[in-house]
């Protein structure tokens, strides 16, 4: 329609895998309907097209990790009209917030002969503790069904619908048979936030936790079903500090252990 | 007035932020008169440190960490890092494990070639800034690599549960294996990706590739009896000959300031991974029909064009569906979906052929299994030197070349690699230094 404003749409990058931002291209049979429906004004991993800001939706992957990158969200911010952090690392520090639990300048100098050279922050942080985000899609990585519904959600000026319950409800609809319950396998399922489609049971292992904690997780009743099973403290401990090391209640949980 | 037009004067080339390429980085060339003084290949995609945060992991962990690495390429760290410690452990994964874990990576080999070929490279050789804009003018092409690209991720999504970060690959092989007849469902579509794939073959060979042949030193892999993906021998055509195990007495790992990636040489040299090298290591290994079609569409036994990189990855895509539907055709289900595993004490090293190029991992890990070191030298790690010298031999042979022109095929030239800066930058150990 002449004159009227198509939304502008951008991607940004920081410590990450890129694989969130790859979701949005392996959204194969909605990709160019999307393309249709915004103008991509920033989105590097796919294009060299660059326009100026500021944009309606910025979609943030990875996490915070240098001074430079501190300062480059800010920016990005004060660039967007809504902000979504989308994945793991954008949402809780991503994996390489296990640096969180450890001396990073001195692990720098026992793994680098040159550590002038590097620069990084003590802490991997999620984008929330730098700057206000109006929204967060977990997972490692976001699930692209969610991914589109969020990006529409935003086009349209509506809440996304992303539910906050846990796996175990995925499991249910999906017909699959509790793991933990039927064959003793320890998984994170009740306290993990849905939205993968409880993969992990249905390939008969137990969830590992990648989108997450659901909404009011009880943590501590099910590492006392772990420790049930024979899981022993500094396994648990793992269990909780792998990719949302740094999301609140997982990182409470595995302060207990070890 | 046209820089080309005074020589004499210093003129730099600089890209801020790479486009078409997965990570961050820049690219920084100055030239003085008719040389070429200074070329860089910037990383400064943060480090993330996951060799020492690996310490202290269960070994069962392994494979899913390191698939966090790189959203483009998560089975090839999976595998790298399974066969890494089944080495150690003593454990031969064989049989229909093994053409499983084959054919999951023939899904990736898909799916990121062609993420590659229509949506990071293509956009260049058409002149445009990417492959949306692109699908303005030819809808059906695009709509039909999406077709292709989808059947990849497919193939992954069925093995591995999911395509970025597949959830089903274990040490000793997978949870779950497959039904025959789950396989089988995705036949037809197979079928339809591989008309796709020889369509594109014949389409990128067509396109104009400027003239460079550089004299590189190829290293692969040389798998016994087929292609190489999965595993085999580090060989190159300078007469390298070596098992995995021997990878750090020959290729050794440098820390330059300019990049958060390390540079890899092979005997101080630099040399080239990838498709390139693949397909030259191992044309022979090409099943017939695939040789006289690489014949037909000028390729020949021999290619050292980098730009036609792009042809190679169509022809290696074609290759993969063609390869996945052989697989899927003799797969019968396999007893136990894994060997079991017993922990000990030991040391394993592992290699597979990444779409970018050979992934090498090492474990060390104590009796209860869990890892004491970790060493993973990424495909861009060892292509980047040789990244540097394709642009200074590229830039000194195009000095005339407007500067907007020369600045898109010095892009074009690092986007023959493919590079992928988020593996290279996870943060390597460092093995030696070169003091300047």
């Amino acid at each position: 329609m002449p004159g009227k404003h198509k939304p502008t749409l951008a991607v940004w990058k920081f410590a990450s895998c890129d694989g969130c931002q790859l979701s949005l291209l392996d959204c194969e049979d909605e990709l160019l309907a999307v393309a249709g429906a915004v103008t991509i004004a920033h989105f590097l991993e796919a294009s060299s097209a660059v326009l100026p800001g500021p944009y309606d939706l910025s979609l943030v992957e990875g996490s915070i990790t240098t001074p430079h990158d501190a300062e480059r969200i800010q920016a990005i911010r004060k660039n967007s009209r809504f902000l979504v952090a989308i994945g793991a690392c954008a949402t809780a520090g991503g994996i390489q917030a296990l640096r969180n639990f450890a001396d990073v300048e001195a692990f720098t100098r026992v793994v680098y002969a040159r550590p002038e050279y590097i620069q990084t922050l003590q802490h991997s942080s999620a984008i929330s503790e730098h700057v206000k985000v109006d929204f967060e899609l977990r997972g490692c990585p976001v699930n692209k069904a969610q991914l589109l519904e969020v990006i529409s959600a935003f086009l349209h000026k509506r809440k996304p619908n992303i539910p906050p319950h846990s796996v175990c409800l995925e499991c249910k609809a999906r017909g699959t048979v509790c793991v933990m319950v039927a064959q003793g396998i320890p998984c994170l399922g009740p306290v993990t936030q849905a939205g993968c489609g409880a993969i992990c049971p249905a390939y008969q292992r137990g969830c590992y936790g990648c989108f997450g904690p659901q909404e009011n997780p009880n943590t501590v009743a099910l590492s006392a079903w772990w420790t049930h099973l024979g899981v022993d403290e500094t396994a648990q401990q793992r269990a909780f500090r792998t990719y949302n090391a740094g999301a609140q209640a997982f990182s409470k949980e595995a302060a207990r252990h070890g | 007035m046209d820089d080309s037009a005074k020589p004499r004067h210093t003129r730099t080339i600089r890209v801020g932020n790479l486009a078409r390429v997965e990570g961050e980085g820049a690219l920084y060339v100055r030239v003085k008169g008719n040389q070429v003084e200074e070329v860089r290949l910037d990383i400064f995609e943060p480090p993330r440190f996951f060799e020492a945060f690996l310490r202290g992991r269960n070994f069962a962990e392994v494979p899913d960490i390191t698939a966090r690495i790189c959203g483009i390429c998560p089975v090839a760290y999976q595998m790298s890092s399974c066969q890494a410690l089944e080495a150690a452990l003593g454990l031969e994964v064989g049989g229909q494990l093994k053409a499983l874990r084959r054919l999951l990576y023939c899904g990736e080999w898909i799916e990121s070639h062609t993420l590659h070929i229509y949506f990071l490279h293509l956009p260049d050789f058409l002149g445009y800034p990417d492959a949306v804009r692109l699908a303005q003018d030819q809808p059906e092409r695009i709509k039909r690599a999406l077709q292709l690209k989808k059947t990849g991720n497919e193939l992954m999504t069925l093995l591995g549960g999911r395509e970025i970060h597949p959830i089903n690959v274990k040490v000793g092989g997978f949870y779950r294996v497959p039904r025959k007849a789950e396989l089988l469902a995705v036949r037809d579509k197979l079928e339809q990706a591989r008309e796709i794939a020889l369509e594109t073959v014949r389409f990128v060979a067509g396109l104009n590739f400027p003239d460079l042949k550089p004299d590189y030193t190829f290293v692969s892999l040389r798998e016994e009896g087929a292609y190489p993906i999965l595993q085999g021998r580090i060989v190159s055509n300078r007469g390298l000959d070596i098992p995995v195990s021997a990878f750090e007495q020959h290729f050794q790992e440098e820390h330059v300031p300019h990049s958060n990636a390390l540079h890899a040489t092979l005997s101080g040299q630099p040399y080239l991974v990838g498709p390139l090298a693949r397909y030259n290591l191992n044309y022979d290994l090409l099943p017939a029909p695939l040789q006289s079609l690489a014949k037909e569409v000028g390729l020949g036994p021999v290619c050292r064009n980098p730009f036609q990189s792009i042809v190679v990855r169509a022809l290696e895509t074609l290759y993969a569906c063609e390869e996945a539907l052989r697989l899927m055709g003799e797969y019968e289900e396999p007893d136990a979906p894994s060997l079991p595993v017993v922990p000990k004490a030991a040391t394993g090293a592992g290699c597979s052929e990444a779409p970018r190029g050979i992934l090498y991992h090492r474990y060390q890990m104590d009796q209860q299994g869990l890892i004491t070191e970790a060493k993973i030298v990424p495909p861009t790690s060892q292509n980047q030197k040789m990244i540097e010298e394709d642009l200074r031999q590229f830039v000194a042979a195009h000095l005339e070349l407007p500067k907007p022109e020369l600045t898109l095929r010095c892009e074009q030239t690092i986007r023959n690699y493919d590079p992928c800066i988020s593996c290279a930058t996870h943060f390597l150990r460092l093995e030696m230094e070169h003091e300047t």
